[in-house]
């Protein structure tokens, strides 16, 4: 455990703020903290759910389970634990399945961001000139179109498929994830030590690789487990205009099932079931990727 | 100053020899700066030159010039009979093996992710020197000498050590690829004044036990002449004058290296405190002045000064200065 | 003019500051008892986590909440450890100021010179914008920044290093505060500037009759530039002199060593310099007995047991806290023993 002081003058940092930080901040953020490991284990009950849904003790997302003498939608009860819907569904079941897909958008998008965002931002970062210049200028381009727009270019002219809508949302994910990827990659090139592997003979792919990699990875992280989360509100806004995956249930389609203004004051369990899993599944994505962030930011500046 | 002065220059075993350094750098559109101006100088095997200057003088880009780290824009870098700037990009990575260096943010030179041994393992993973055992040993072996424990290194990361720590660390890892000169960019000036003596007691072990020779750049003058053998003085991307420490200190003949001299606060509350005759504030080294640059400044400047750039001139035991007017009766320091 | 005064301006009696953390209550500060008089300087020395920051920014009561504090700090007679920023606030700027090591990051870079300087004038003493202005100009003649006018209108990345440091005097002198901390004004800056700013410093406190607390680890700037010392370690004042009679007389081992270690111009090259071995001590956990015992190389026994206090020597001026200090004979012993080995007593491997 480094102690509180080390013997470097203030030409660093000011010893006030080494003597108060190490004292403060740093003790207090070495662990990653109660909440983190309560989201983390939200996110893997529901990615567990997702996952093994056609395997675990679920109903059929898509079978009618109608009741003899009453009409669905039927409120939670003990065979139907969060309601069904106005055709009898089951919510339970198709918030797993649905999950299956929203989450698989939700890995895609990030996948994609972290493999082209990171690999770009990366080059631009570390090379700059005209890798830069490139890399930069694609980056503003996938900034700046309109998403929606993007996604319903893409619907219209391809299918509305998994993999379709998984693309559009993961293309949309690379400019953000890589300019932070470039902007930490241009902090960390400047610091000593990847100029010292340079002076010891590195080449520049070994640098990337055992220098820059290991130290970028996780700011992208945290903001990929974030970029998740847009992810996979993102598809529920296209689903409610009817824009996402065309089989099977959604988050996003099974929110809109009961998203309608008589079905959310007579049947709110419909909707708002759902919605409550979406919503403590992004909080957990987001609180996670942030306290990920402070606890790496944290053992940097314990120095 | 001396722009074109190679008065100095001496025969004799010289690990490095620079001819007419120049490094520019741009700073806008159309606008370079020269950071060096065309300097010159030698350093002979088993020596530690000192260089010594103010912020905006040139000396920590003549030491990554050296590495090659930019390319400096012309000149000539013999090192070892090898000319640095004629090899290919393959050859200039193989002779970075011979010529290593030393940063001045002891913590920031280490890769914070990797445990400290790894980060000294890592060159000879590079050069893929030797067997796994072999370069086990040979880090340990030197994280020893240094005063690191290998077995805490191995698994401590550089934020569990300290300054003075991590700067032994980092000449650990200059030290494993057996270079032959090692180039010191301030060093110790990031550390607190007792570590400083440690490190500094530390390069002149290690400089005996392996052989070494040294380039010593930093801006504090009594650090430079303790750890130097020969000094040299810089300012805004010139050498103004080049000495034995000894020489430098008890007769410096440059108007700059007096003043400089008499800045340094001495511990001693007897000595003289008062401003040296130093006017005004250093210039911007993108427009610098005409003729020596240091007659804006420099009590004893007249019209020549501002006409024609002094030559570097021997004032006798191996003592060189780029002066119209050199103080001929030196201050001698008390 | 170091009497001008009865009281003195500043007098701190057993001053500690602690922090609150996760590891435990860390003694940043750790008793401090000194005083200052109108017109006096006070170079205050340590090195990294001595405290002496710390020490500056409590007397100012500039610290975060999470900070607690006891003892007393009078200024011109009355307590001020302890009373809420809103009260301090009145204080700071007016009666004391302080002037930071990093002029790039005290500055506002958003700010021009001018309105910076103008600020405090027109907060604390009220004054007229053309007043204000009139005055801001001629702060800026005092500490020697030529065209003082056009300068107004700048903003802090135009000027070079050494005059951000004086506009930062400047903006800390306009209320013509008494007491003035100068925390580590120097580090950032080159030799020559150093000098110049130090002897502003210097010429400003004798025509102010201010007070200037100097916070640095430069022994040589203190030397020069200070009426007394306060040696600081591990939050504890290890030796307290005047000036002259502490260069001359240096009772404490550390301060002893300090000297040492530093290389000066009159030794010649590759003289061996003294080192101190080891790492300051953990404020959260310190050593049993003298702070520095771990790492002394003329500690005896007691020292590691017991903690000395702060006593007279020969000259009452002269305040040390040292069981075996420069002197007795058991430090004249190990000291012929070091000396006789050359000077090597950094056995590397002990180094933590």
């Amino acid at each position: 455990m480094s102690t509180a002081t080390d013997d470097t003058v203030n030409t660093i940092g000011t010893d006030d703020e080494t003597i108060q930080a190490n004292a403060e901040g740093a003790a207090a953020k070495r662990t990653l903290g109660v909440g983190f490991w309560i989201a983390a284990v939200w996110i893997g009950i529901v990615f567990f759910a997702a996952a093994f849904a056609p395997w675990l003790p679920f109903k059929d997302p898509d079978a009618n389970y109608i009741q003899p003498g009453e009409r669905p939608p039927y409120p939670p009860s003990m065979s139907h634990p969060f309601g069904t819907d106005q055709d009898a569904r089951d919510i339970l079941a198709r918030t797993a399945f649905g999950g299956r897909v929203s989450l698989t958008v939700g890995l895609v998008a990030i996948a994609m961001g972290m493999f082209f965002g990171g690999l770009m931002g990366i080059l631009a970062g570390y090379f700059r000139g005209w890798w830069d210049r490139i890399f930069s200028f694609i980056f503003i381009i996938l900034l700046s179109f309109p998403s929606l727009v993007l996604a319903i270019l893409i619907t219209s002219l391809l299918e509305r498929s998994l993999r379709t809508i998984s693309l559009t949302l993961g293309i949309l994910t690379i400019a953000p994830v890589g300019r932070v990827a470039r902007a930490t990659t241009i902090s960390f090139t400047e610091r000593e030590f990847v100029l010292a592997a340079r002076t010891l003979g590195a080449k520049n792919g070994r640098i990337i690789i055992r220098e820059l990699l290991p130290n970028v990875v996780i700011p992208m992280s945290a903001l990929a487990l974030l970029g998740m989360g847009v992810a996979v509100v993102a598809e529920a806004g296209l689903a409610f205009l009817g824009l996402s995956v065309e089989k099977g249930p959604t988050w996003g389609k099974v929110i809109l099932t009961g998203a309608g203004s008589r079905d959310l004051q007579k049947y709110p369990w419909i909707a708002l079931i759902p919605i409550i899993v979406l919503f403590f599944t992004v909080l957990a994505l987001n609180f996670a990727g942030d306290r990920i962030r402070s606890y790496f930011d944290a053992k940097e500046t314990a120095l | 100053m001396a722009g074109t002065g190679k008065a100095h220059l001496r025969d004799g075993d010289k690990v490095l020899s620079i001819e007419d350094l120049v490094v520019e750098f741009k700073v806008s559109r159309n606008k370079t700066v020269k950071a060096v101006s065309g300097i010159s100088f030698d350093v002979l095997r088993g020596e530690t030159l000192g260089i010594v200057g103010e912020s905006g003088c040139g000396k920590s880009t003549t030491g990554r010039a050296i590495m090659q780290i930019p390319p400096p824009t012309s000149g000539s870098i013999v090192f070892e009979g090898n000319e640095l700037t004629e090899l290919s990009h393959t050859k200039v990575r193989e002779a970075r093996t011979q010529v290593q260096m030393i940063f001045q943010d002891p913590v920031s030179s280490l890769n914070p992710r990797r445990s400290v041994r790894d980060s000294v393992l890592e060159p000879l993973e590079i050069w893929s020197r030797g067997t796994k055992e072999e370069r086990s040993r040979l880090v340990d072996e030197i994280l020893e000498s240094v005063g690191i424990d290998p077995d805490r290194a191995a698994e401590s990361k550089p934020h569990q050590f300290s300054g003075g720590q991590c700067q032994r660390i980092s000449v650990a890892r200059a030290l494993v690829l057996d270079p032959t000169l090692i180039i010191c960019d301030e060093p110790v000036s990031a550390l607190d004044v007792s570590v400083q003596a440690q490190v500094l007691n530390l390069l002149e072990d290690l400089k005996k036990k392996f052989g070494l020779t040294l380039v010593f750049i930093a801006h504090d003058l009594a650090v430079v002449k303790n750890i130097s053998d020969r000094v040299a003085v810089m300012y805004l991307g010139k050498l103004c004058e080049i000495a034995s420490s000894d020489d430098l200190y008890a007769r410096p003949a440059h108007p700059y290296t007096n003043v400089l001299l008499d800045s340094i606060p001495e511990p001693d509350p007897e000595a003289d405190h008062s401003v040296g005759k130093i006017i005004g504030e250093p210039p911007s080294p993108v427009a610098p002045p005409s003729g020596c640059r240091f007659h804006p400044r420099c009590a004893y400047a007249t019209d020549i000064c501002s006409q024609e750039e002094p030559q570097l001139r021997s004032m006798g035991d191996d003592h060189f200065v780029a002066c119209h007017h050199p103080v001929e009766t030196p201050v001698a320091l008390s | 003019m170091s009497n001008t005064a009865e009281t003195p301006l500043l007098e701190l009696d057993g001053l500690r500051t602690h922090f609150r953390t996760e590891r435990g209550l860390v003694r940043a500060v750790d008793g401090v008892t000194l005083s200052l008089r109108r017109g006096e300087s006070l170079g205050v020395v340590g090195e990294s986590g001595s405290g002496k920051t710390v020490l500056s920014r409590s007397i100012m009561g500039l610290l975060p909440s999470s900070s607690v504090n006891h003892g007393s700090v009078r200024f011109a007679g009355r307590e001020i450890l302890g009373l809420s920023a809103k009260q301090m606030r009145h204080l700071w700027g007016a009666e004391m100021s302080m002037v930071f090591q990093n002029p790039l990051n005290s500055l506002n870079p958003l700010m021009k010179i001018g309105k910076q300087i103008t600020e405090p004038l027109r907060l604390h003493l009220a004054m007229s914008k053309a007043n204000a202005n009139e005055t801001a100009v001629q702060l800026l003649r005092d500490v020697r920044i030529p065209e003082a006018e056009q300068r107004l209108n700048q903003y802090p990345h135009e000027l070079s290093g050494g005059m951000r440091q004086r506009v930062m005097i400047a903006i800390a002198l306009a209320c013509g505060p008494t007491l003035l901390f100068a925390d580590e004004p120097t580090t950032a800056l080159d030799v020559t500037v150093q000098a110049q700013i130090l002897d502003l410093i210097g010429e400003q406190r004798r025509e102010r009759n201010m007070s200037v607390i100097l916070v640095t680890h430069d022994l040589g700037v203190v030397a020069g530039h200070t009426d007394q010392i306060a040696v600081m370690y591990g939050g504890k004042l290890v030796e307290y002199a005047p000036t002259k009679t502490l260069f001359a007389n240096m009772m404490m081992p550390y301060t002893k060593s300090l000297m040492r270690s530093i290389p000066k111009l009159v030794d010649p090259s590759h003289s061996r310099l003294a080192t101190i071995p080891g790492r300051p001590p953990d404020l959260v956990n310190p050593p049993p007995g003298c702070n520095f015992a771990p790492r002394c190389l003329y500690a005896q026994p007691r020292c590691h047991v017991e903690e000395p206090p702060l006593v007279q020597a020969d000259d009452p001026s002269h305040k040390y806290a040292c069981w075996y200090p420069v002197g007795t004979p058991e430090f004249e012993k190990r000291d012929a023993e070091l000396q006789a080995t050359g000077y090597k007593p950094d056995d590397v491997m002990a180094v933590s």
